[in-house]
């Protein structure tokens, strides 16, 4: 059962995918995890910019990797593959783990 | 009342204008109004969402399907209206072995209800505030936030002089296997012809039609460069489709020479997906 | 109560009568083997690739990949059961076992064991079992998959399989395991999931019974 955190996205066959190719094109932008995140944010997370905790690099949160592994998304770093946050869904909880991301700067309006 | 998640909320709604400026994101359930076949394997919906709150161009759904045994489970499909409309359309592949897919595009009808959520997205959205030049890169179903996008250029250039859109020309460049494959083909050549600020290149991978003199291959590096405009012009580009073709297009702008923090991506994962 | 919406039309996933009594409750049968991915794909070579059983001690028994392939290989043939609800029947795979390990890990470097296992692997995952869970025929180092060395997508060069829990416990791309007095849960049982993750009672997530 998809929990919105698997990969939400039916795309057809254009030549079918297999094996490491299609592990690598598991691969999302930080995008997907704007649906689990409005769960918990007002404002839209994946404008805001976030610093990799591991490697210092700031990016908006769009613009991260994102793995929909079905238990949870995770968003990681482009440059070191550290991951910025996870967030996962149980029945009664969501559960977010943003340990990986130093500072979250969102974008207010006056 | 919330009558969508079993859960009591109250229903804020735009009518009770809160304190704060952003609306929350919550399940609603929207009715459809008319289904629209734009290619064999394709399908727009258009529904009719209470008190929507409005979206950007490239912004998503999430769409929710509830059986009666209460099995649910979601997908997220992008919006291929402009804000401009009134209503909200979605433009569905059918991915076969699918599980939500061909729901969508082979029994939902008009009078049906569906249940979703939205809008999502705040990174990969444009809108002409934010200028141009406007390079829009997809492949298969990636064009549909990238035809919200051209849809409010149109519309929101409607009445500017030639200067402003001068200002803000775009370019599309669109991968698909087959010349019937191609999601809203006519519309694209249609308003390519009455807008000379705008360029729509397809490529066709593997049946282009008769006579076909354009190209014939996978996006890559060359065909990028022959259709973008040079890196100190600083386009905003958006790339859309399938995980490999993004990530292919992607590398190779920044090769090129574009700024990678204008190159947004939208990745749609693997091709033939996990239903 | 109130009332849930239902989408009109919509069938969600079928089942198979034969296969019901093997599939735990609330899971349905894939013949597929869906690929879950937190992370790219590790890809350690081989000939800097080694695994390391740790002990509560600190005593460390290590093995190349040259060392780890003449550790005795047993042939296991298990359905398995991901806690995002698909069941796959008839997996065939071949592996050491544990309790195989263990005992060349006493004899090497005479590591001891304790209570609880922490399985840590490339990309950083881990994951934690009690040890009676994995000795006594119910758990492996799997090195091969439906009679091929074991893809990368799918964990290989190896993984931790064990096939009477949820499979978020048969950790992909494991390179150590922990031995130790105290249970320490791993990556997703301190995110929400069942510390233990047995499919029958469907203790999918923390608080289950």
């Amino acid at each position: 059962m998809s929990n919105g955190t698997d990969v939400t996205r039916e795309v057809p066959h254009d030549r079918p995918m297999a094996g490491e190719e299609l592990a690598d094109a598991l691969r999302l932008d930080g995008n997907a995890a704007a649906g689990i995140l409005s769960e918990i944010f007002l404002p839209d997370l994946t404008s805001a910019r976030a610093t990799c905790a591991g490697c210092g690099a700031g990016r908006p949160v769009g613009a991260l990797l994102a793995y929909a592994h079905g238990m949870g998304i995770v968003v990681r770093c482009p440059a070191c593959d550290c991951v910025v946050l996870r967030a996962a869904r149980t029945p009664t909880r969501i559960w977010l783990d943003m340990r990986g991301a130093a500072s979250i700067a969102v974008g207010v309006t006056t | 009342m919330s009558e969508s998640s079993g859960v009591t909320t109250v229903d804020v709604g735009s009518r009770a204008a809160p304190a704060r400026a952003i609306p929350q994101i919550r399940w609603r359930i929207s009715t459809v109004l008319d289904v629209v076949q734009e290619t064999p394997a394709t399908r727009t919906l258009v529904l009719d969402v209470p008190e929507w709150p409005g979206h950007r161009a490239g912004q998503h759904v999430d769409v929710r399907l509830t059986a009666e045994d209460g099995y649910r489970t979601e997908r997220s499909y992008s919006i291929a209206s402009p804000p401009e409309d009134a209503h909200v359309a979605l433009t569905v592949e059918r991915l076969d072995d699918g599980e939500v897919s061909p729901y969508l595009t082979d029994e939902l009808r008009a009078g049906d209800r569906l249940e979703l959520r939205g809008p999502i997205g705040g990174y990969f959205v444009w809108s002409v505030a934010q200028g141009g030049p406007l390079l829009l890169v997809a492949g298969g179903s990636g064009i549909v936030p990238l035809m919200a996008m051209l849809r409010h250029r149109e519309l929101a250039l409607a009445n500017a002089d030639d200067n402003a859109r001068y200002g803000i020309p775009a370019r599309l460049l669109y991968s698909s296997r087959r010349w019937d494959d191609v999601i809203y083909r006519d519309t694209l050549q249609r308003m390519a012809e009455r807008d000379p600020t705008l360029e729509v290149t397809f490529t066709i991978t593997r049946e282009p039609p008769e006579g076909w003199t354009g190209f014939r291959r996978r996006i890559d590096r060359m065909m990028l460069a022959e259709v973008t405009w040079p890196p100190p012009e600083r386009p905003h580009v958006f790339v859309c489709g399938p995980t490999p073709l993004v990530e292919s297009a992607a590398a190779a702008l920044v090769q090129l020479g574009h700024d990678p923090a204008r190159v947004k991506t939208e990745r749609f994962g693997p091709t033939g997906g996990r239903g | 109560m109130s009332e849930s919406f239902i989408s009109r039309g919509f069938r969600g996933r079928r089942q198979s009568a034969e296969s019901a009594r093997r599939i735990p409750p609330g899971q349905y049968e894939t013949h597929d083997f869906p690929v879950l991915s937190a992370g790219p794909t590790p890809h350690t070579p081989l000939e800097t690739w080694n695994f390391i059983v740790r002990d509560a001690g600190s005593r460390t028994a290590t093995w190349t990949w040259e060392e780890f392939g003449k550790l005795p290989m047993e042939e296991v043939k298990t359905d398995i059961h991901c806690v995002t609800k698909w069941s796959k029947l008839d997996t065939v795979w071949e592996g050491v076992s544990l309790d195989a390990l263990f005992a060349d890990a006493a004899t090497r470097a005479g590591i001891e064991l304790a209570p609880y296992v922490l399985a840590v692997c490339d990309g950083g995952y881990t994951t934690n079992l009690p040890l009676a869970d994995v000795m006594g025929g119910k758990a492996w180092v799997a090195l091969r998959y439906d009679g091929q060395p074991l893809p990368p997508e799918h964990g290989g060069p190896a993984r931790l399989l064990v096939p009477h829990l949820y499979f978020w416990k048969s950790a992909k791309w494991v390179r150590q395991l922990r031995v130790m007095e105290q249970d320490q849960r791993g990556f997703w049982e301190s995110f929400g999931y069942h510390n233990y993750g047995d499919p029958w009672r469907e203790q999918r997530y923390a608080g289950d019974e």
